[in-house]
């Protein structure tokens, strides 16, 4: 082959490489525009149909008629339901959401104060459900029927039924309350309120950046406990999750011919047979990671936490709608961001993904 | 055990260990922090604030032209006014405004500051407008109508006929507090009169400075050192926002927060043992009631009214889970209003009701739907009166919605009865009397939409009685009107009026001068010593 030839080959099989790479963008982003489209319906309509009126909500129980029609007009609530949903589109695609009525904030300002303190919770809570879920289920399936897989089963069946807020309030009375091992709800300590300035959101992350290893260790106490009750719920759903996969593994041939080579079973299992798990874990965990955020609605209530899911909570008791759209429509846009994440991550935990792309 | 395994258990236990040595709890010295459900707050601003806990912080943020002080609740004195005159035919009023008065930034309160701060609550047309609009002001007409006529004198006219001492209580709400018209006009956009500015900063002469307002989260007072009865004793006051009451507990037992306002009595109870932990309950404005809807063909019959009065069970329910919380207060007065009278003629009496629904022409009851929130302590109130109903055989279907969804049926008039409470806006007679004994247009679409609207309760004499009331200037004969007005109310009104609330206060024993007032207006911080 002649080097004109090999590098038109070359150049040949990018620009195909290109095109398909193009192609997958192209199909991903109208199943993301679809999918975000879906959801602005959705969630608009649920908005309209909730047997609650925005406007009083706004104007309050001692407003005038005249106050009332003028608010109403204010907020476009006289226009058609059609015409009120394009209206709303065309403000979502241009990034406002509108006010929000509980705090008077616009609500992508409200989102991106309030979001930092879900993601911190759930990240930990995360960190503390992968760090010990794989392990135990992994454990669970190479002690299969025996004590140790019974306890896990045991444990994590347990994480999955019991209520989470339940499980909040007898956490804070035992570590919080007769302990003293854990600070209690809130962030943070009063004393601490305001001493680190706000630069990512994430107090833990803050009090580094600004060195305050007070405020870094007091951001960490208050976790502890709100993160770990998160954690016991995704640690109970990947470990069971884990369990099973790594069962199926455990049962192919190249398990065999492994241990007959005279590799140790520690390798085998935690090398080759979780190896090969990955690439459903990820997609579980990322999975989990949207749970979380849907979990942290009761724990946040219970923990006084200032997160996504307490102003979720409090927009819908007061009608907020808002806020209540803008909060639901940043949930939907984080699983599908965890979707394509996911997607993207399977290339670095399976080398056939690699290949195929 | 495994490697792993006890690798893994070290990895959870560790983290726990490492924050032992961080918790140990107590509030600074002279700091107070209480915690409060707030999530209603949605401005600071005096001319649009209007939830309970925004008027809360607001009395202790602003200063007010008259009001109600910490020391007596129950004398109208000066706020920023020194003294007043009334006019011979009570259209004119003059109020003097104390010298070297300061706002918390040093600037000097002046009567121009006090004449624009209540021309912009009408100018605005926010949700407290309403207040100052019934004295006949307008966008048109108000700036001609209040006026500075020197720095320190403030003068206005009012073109309704009203009483002075309903006006002047009118002067004593948050929607009168004192502005910093300089500050307030830095910070103006689009014409707002500093409203979107003033919502999350205050620019105030009270007690108090606004720090920071985090929504749902906190807000963070500082005390203001010029305020004119003295610097307060509790420099920094935060209210945390703790939504679930046994959360609030746990950090009181804890130390660390001083103050817990939402505790339900089941979380009172074992806490009045603690030794660390005082509890004081204080009457509250506000009142519960059943409200009926006379567009129901049986309860159009006075009969039926009265006895579906004597189908509930006031007094048990105040002895047994409402202890402590509620008293009976059957008028649609609370305890300590001017005017407000002890009058509850109504008691449980089954065979009595039974009597009057068969002399009604109903022997054996009727049924019809009840609406109810779905929280505490309704929840309970509406199963008692349930019961005690069908023992007279009135059975009440039971329906339990969200507090929203019930008060959005209810002033549509879609419910048969409604379980319901109402607080008053203002500490004058006037207030309740305008909502419970007021309705002379009974059209679905009338100008205001009163209580008694919502009732369908066509009265347009005791409408007129009502309006009279509000316009008497001897305040002696006053008081007799409003007392002839809740006997009528709650003998033959659609409304059974059954208690008058308590908020009880759960604090850390060291806390002292912490007390509620009828109002969230009356609730002051600056008496608080620890």
């Amino acid at each position: 082959m002649t080097a004109a030839a090999e590098a038109a080959r070359t150049n040949d099989g990018w620009a195909r490489r290109f095109a398909g790479l193009t192609r997958h963008a192209a199909k991903t982003l109208l199943s993301v525009a679809l999918t975000f489209l879906g959801l602005t319906c959705v969630t608009f309509f649920i908005g309209r149909v909730i047997p609650i009126d925005p406007v009083l909500a706004i104007v309050g129980d001692k407003a005038s008629i005249e106050t009332y029609n003028r608010v109403k007009i204010e907020i476009g609530l006289d226009q058609p339901i059609p015409v009120q949903y394009w209206r709303f589109l065309v403000k979502v695609v241009h990034g406002d959401f509108g006010n929000s009525v509980i705090t008077a904030q616009p609500v992508l300002e409200d989102l991106l104060r309030v979001f930092p303190a879900t993601i911190e919770l759930s990240m930990f809570a995360l960190i503390i459900g992968v760090v010990l879920g794989i392990p135990l289920g992994v454990i669970a399936a190479t002690h299969r029927g025996r004590w140790q897989d019974q306890v896990i089963r045991f444990g994590s069946l347990l994480g999955y039924s019991m209520p989470v807020f339940w499980l909040g309030l007898v956490g804070l009375l035992l570590f919080y309350a007769k302990l003293g091992w854990v600070e209690g709800p809130g962030r943070l300590d009063v004393g601490f309120d305001d001493v680190v300035p706000t630069i990512t959101g994430l107090m833990t992350v803050d009090s580094l950046i600004e060195g305050d290893s007070d405020v870094f260790w007091n951001s960490i106490s208050h976790l502890m406990l709100p993160s770990s009750i998160l954690g016991y719920l995704s640690l109970a759903y990947v470990a069971r999750m884990t369990r099973s996969f790594m069962l199926g593994q455990l049962k192919q041939e190249y398990i065999l011919a492994t241990l007959a080579k005279g590799l140790s079973p520690f390798r085998v299992v935690w090398v080759h047979a979780l190896g090969n798990v990955w690439v459903q874990l990820v997609t579980v965990i990322a999975l989990t990671f949207g749970s979380l955020l849907e979990g942290a609605v009761l724990t946040e209530t219970v923990f006084a936490w200032p997160g996504l899911g307490l102003y979720m909570k409090n927009s819908l008791f007061n009608a907020d709608l808002n806020a209540v759209l803008g909060g639901t429509m940043l949930v939907g846009v984080v699983y599908i961001g965890l979707n394509m994440l996911s997607d993207l991550l399977y290339p670095l935990v399976d080398p056939r993904a690699r290949e195929e792309r | 055990m495994s490697k792993t395994l006890r690798f893994t258990t070290l990895t959870a236990v560790l983290p726990l260990v490492m924050a032992m040595s961080a918790a140990q709890a107590a509030t600074p010295k002279e700091t107070l922090v209480m915690a409060l459900q707030i999530d209603d707050i949605l401005t600071f601003d005096p001319g649009e604030s209007y939830e309970i806990n925004g008027q809360e912080i607001g009395t202790n943020i602003y200063d007010r032209l008259v009001r109600y002080e910490a020391e007596d609740l129950t004398k109208l004195v000066g706020g920023v006014a020194e003294s007043w005159t009334v006019s011979p035919d009570s259209k004119t009023f003059t109020f003097k405004l104390r010298p070297n008065l300061k706002f918390a930034n040093g600037d000097p309160v002046t009567a121009e500051d006090m004449a624009w701060s209540i021309q912009r609550v009408v100018l605005m047309d926010k949700t407290p407008a309403f207040l100052f609009t019934q004295l006949g002001w307008s966008k048109e007409n108000v700036k001609s109508l209040v006026q500075a006529t020197d720095p320190h004198t403030l003068t206005f006219k009012i073109t309704e006929d009203l009483a002075p001492s309903l006006v002047l209580n009118l002067m004593s709400t948050l929607a009168a507090s004192p502005v910093d018209k300089k500050v307030a006009l830095s910070h103006e956009k689009d014409g707002d009169l500093g409203n979107a500015w003033l919502k999350t900063n205050s620019a105030g002469s009270g007690a108090y400075n606004l720090v920071a307002w985090k929504a749902e989260e906190s807000v963070t007072l500082e005390a203001n050192p010029t305020y004119h009865l003295g610097a307060p004793h509790i420099k920094r006051v935060v209210v945390r926002h703790v939504p679930e009451p046994a959360t609030q507990r746990l950090l009181l037992e804890k130390g660390d927060i001083d103050v817990a306002r939402n505790l339900s009595p089941d979380q009172l109870a074992p806490l009045s043992e603690n030794k660390d932990i005082r509890i004081e309950s204080f009457p509250a404005g506000d009142n519960y009631y059943l409200g009926m809807n006379l567009s129901e063909e049986h309860m159009k019959n006075p009969k039926v009214r009265q006895a579906m009065k004597m189908l509930v069970d006031y007094d048990g329910m105040v002895k047994t889970f409402l202890k402590g919380r509620f008293v009976v207060q059957e008028t649609f007065l609370p305890i300590g209003f001017m005017g407000a009278i002890p009058y509850n003629p109504w008691k449980l009496d089954v065979a009595k009701a039974k009597s009057l629904l068969a002399e009604a022409g109903y022997p054996n009851g009727f049924e019809i739907e009840f609406t109810s929130p779905n929280l505490s302590p309704w929840t309970d109130m509406a199963q008692s009166v349930q019961q005690t109903m069908a023992q007279g055989g009135i059975k009440l279907k039971l329906v339990q919605v969200e507090l929203k969804q019930e008060l959005q049926t209810f002033r549509s008039r879609k419910h048969q009865m409604v379980l319901n409470s109402w607080a008053p806006d203002y500490f004058d007679p006037h207030s309740n009397a305008d909502t419970f004994a007021h309705n002379d247009d009974d059209s679905d679409t009338p100008k205001i939409k009163p209580l008694a609207w919502r009732t369908h309760w066509l009265i347009p004499d005791i409408t007129k009685q009502t309006l009279a009331a509000a316009k008497e200037v001897d305040t002696e004969k006053r008081k007799k009107e409003y007392e002839d007005l809740q006997k009528k109310v709650t003998d033959d009104g659609p409304f059974i009026l059954m208690f008058q609330d308590a908020n009880p206060v759960a604090m850390r024993s060291n806390v002292k001068g912490f007390k509620l007032g009828l109002f969230a207006d009356f609730n002051y911080y600056r008496t608080v010593t620890k």
